[in-house]
């Protein structure tokens, strides 16, 4: 059994390294991530009984490359095979302690490459997990509650539409703009998993993957900044995740978790990280956010949160993103130092921003704040309001608790 | 984020249509079907037999009451449903547009409410 886990975690962690030498040694993405899929299959059904090789590495660099060869004699016409065999020079695969430069910019160039800003949003995310985080079709059909073949169909198309696109790191004029892209996917697999209530298996990989990617991707750019921040705020928030839902599955409040279970290793390892980072990186967002997280994480309770600090820190996130949903938490915080009232202030602000204009956080923000007001009644009516617009099961039960306890 | 669009229609008046305009709609029917699962879009749906099939099922004190005919008596009734799995809730309506049925009747565009919730 617990052979079986180790092979499944080796050929995840092989899998970049492995599609990141044979893309860059013949181009041909598409194929090349599939000859992969096909070595990986190969090694997840014979490795547990015939014993891990000793260059497992190798091993799968060669059985794909085998593939990948017969695949391209198979298909193409003849012109373009004659012109490929000539380069069909054996890959030789270095051992498994060799000098791993060559892997550490494949696996970054191939992260590039699967958020992709030709790709759209769920293709970016289904192919990433495949191509960098070794998940096959059918867990990630799962993980995302659709049929299989429409995540394959999703992952193929991604990888159409990445035919012909070359194999090398971003230029340096768009970087840090496609560093952006790849910061939003690994933080939306994390919300994907993070977000679901229950104790659903399926969900909680994802969340685990994401973290295992933003780490190897921290590993790979151990000074980025907002890669390290990344990886600190998943840390952080995910110490909360046995907390935050109650055995019927209804949400908890952040002031209403049982801050003992809390887990102290991930809230340690985070707080180090953004320690180590925000003295030597320049600040950007995630690192405020997980800034804010870590303030959560090593307050005792609710009531003694240095809520004056994430007052500050929600100001610093709004100059440097501003967006309605950090002003939204931000009136939070700003109730908890100054009063309902002037919580409630901030949020008239935002009355007439188009981009809440149907969203039930804000009414259910308000809600909150009028409640800590006093004013039941239009407390009431605004969780009422909120609990409509919400299309989350367990938001809305829990909007409508909140209505009932004050009815 | 998932969207159940439901298809509402009226079979008899499939049945006052030309061979060729029938035809011209299960091929636009057809075609995107295959379009949404080309993009990966598609993640169930299916179509409904005769109206005049239906069963309505009340309990009522304990005890069920089965009817013959629909819950909602109209002359249109839901003739199918799709589930696509969209970007936006704009993508959504996008498709519904497209459906025949909505030139002739009306399609309807309901989010599907899922398990995930936000930290509160």
């Amino acid at each position: 059994m617990s052979a079986d886990l180790n092979v499944e975690d080796l050929l995840r962690q092989l899998t970049p390294q492995v599609l990141g030498a044979l893309t860059r040694r013949y181009g041909h993405f598409d194929l090349c991530e599939d000859a992969v899929q096909e070595a990986l299959l190969a090694a997840a059904s014979q490795w547990p009984a015939a014993g891990v090789p000793d260059n497992p590495r190798g091993w799968l660099i060669t059985v794909a490359s085998r593939r990948l060869v017969d695949e391209l004699r198979a298909s193409s016409a003849r012109a373009r095979r004659e012109s490929l065999t000539a380069s069909y020079a054996p890959l030789l695969a270095p051992a498994a302690d060799a000098s791993s430069d060559a892997d550490r910019d494949d696996t970054l160039t191939l992260l590039f490459l699967c958020c992709h800003p030709s790709l759209s949003e769920p293709s970016q995310l289904a192919l990433t997990l495949r191509a960098v985080g070794g998940l096959t079709t059918a867990e990630i059909a799962r993980a995302f509650f659709v049929p299989e073949a429409t995540m394959a169909q999703r992952i193929s198309r991604a990888k159409q539409r990445l035919r012909g696109a070359s194999f090398e790191l971003p230029p340096s004029a768009e970087y840090a703009a496609r560093l952006d892209v790849v910061l939003h996917v690994l933080y939306l697999i994390f919300n994907e998993g993070y977000m679901s209530s229950g104790p659903d298996l399926h969900r909680g990989d994802l969340t685990r993957e994401a973290i295992r990617l933003a780490r190897s991707a921290h590993r790979l750019l151990p000074d980025d900044g907002e890669i390290t921040g990344l990886l600190a705020l998943m840390l952080l928030t995910d110490s909360r995740r046995l907390t935050r839902t109650g055995p019927d599955g209804g949400l908890i409040p952040l002031a209403d978790q049982d801050r003992s279970r809390w887990d102290r290793s991930s809230i340690d390892e985070g707080v180090a990280l953004l320690g180590d980072v925000m003295s030597r990186a320049p600040l950007g967002p995630y690192q405020v956010q997980a800034a804010i997280a870590a303030l959560h994480a090593e307050a005792p309770s609710s009531a003694d949160t240095d809520w004056r600090q994430i007052v500050a820190l929600y100001n610093v996130l709004g100059r440097l993103a501003p967006n309605p949903m950090v002003t939204l938490n931000q009136a939070v915080a700003v109730a908890m130092v100054d009063g309902p009232d002037a919580g409630l202030s901030l949020l008239r602000q935002l009355d007439g921003d188009d981009r809440l204009a149907e969203h039930h956080r804000l009414d259910a923000v308000r809600a909150h704040l009028l409640e800590l007001a006093g004013s039941r009644a239009a407390a009431r009516e605004a969780y009422l309001a909120a609990a409509r617009r919400t299309t989350s099961r367990p938001e809305q039960r829990y909007l409508q608790d909140r209505a009932a306890a004050l009815g | 984020m998932k969207y159940l669009l439901l298809i509402h229609n009226n079979f008899s008046a499939y049945d006052e249509m030309s061979e060729d305009e029938r035809n011209g709609v299960f091929a636009e029917v057809e075609k995107i079907m295959e379009d949404l699962k080309q993009s990966g879009e598609f993640v169930g749906g299916q179509g409904l037999a005769d109206v005049s099939l239906t069963k309505t099922v009340r309990v009522r004190d304990g005890v069920p009451i089965i009817t013959d005919g629909p819950y909602v008596e109209a002359k249109e009734h839901m003739g199918g449903y799709l589930i696509v799995d969209c970007e936006t809730p704009e993508r959504a309506v996008e498709i519904a547009a497209g459906w025949p049925d909505a030139r002739y009747w009306a399609m309807e565009v309901r989010p599907i409410i899922h398990t995930a919730g936000v930290d509160m």
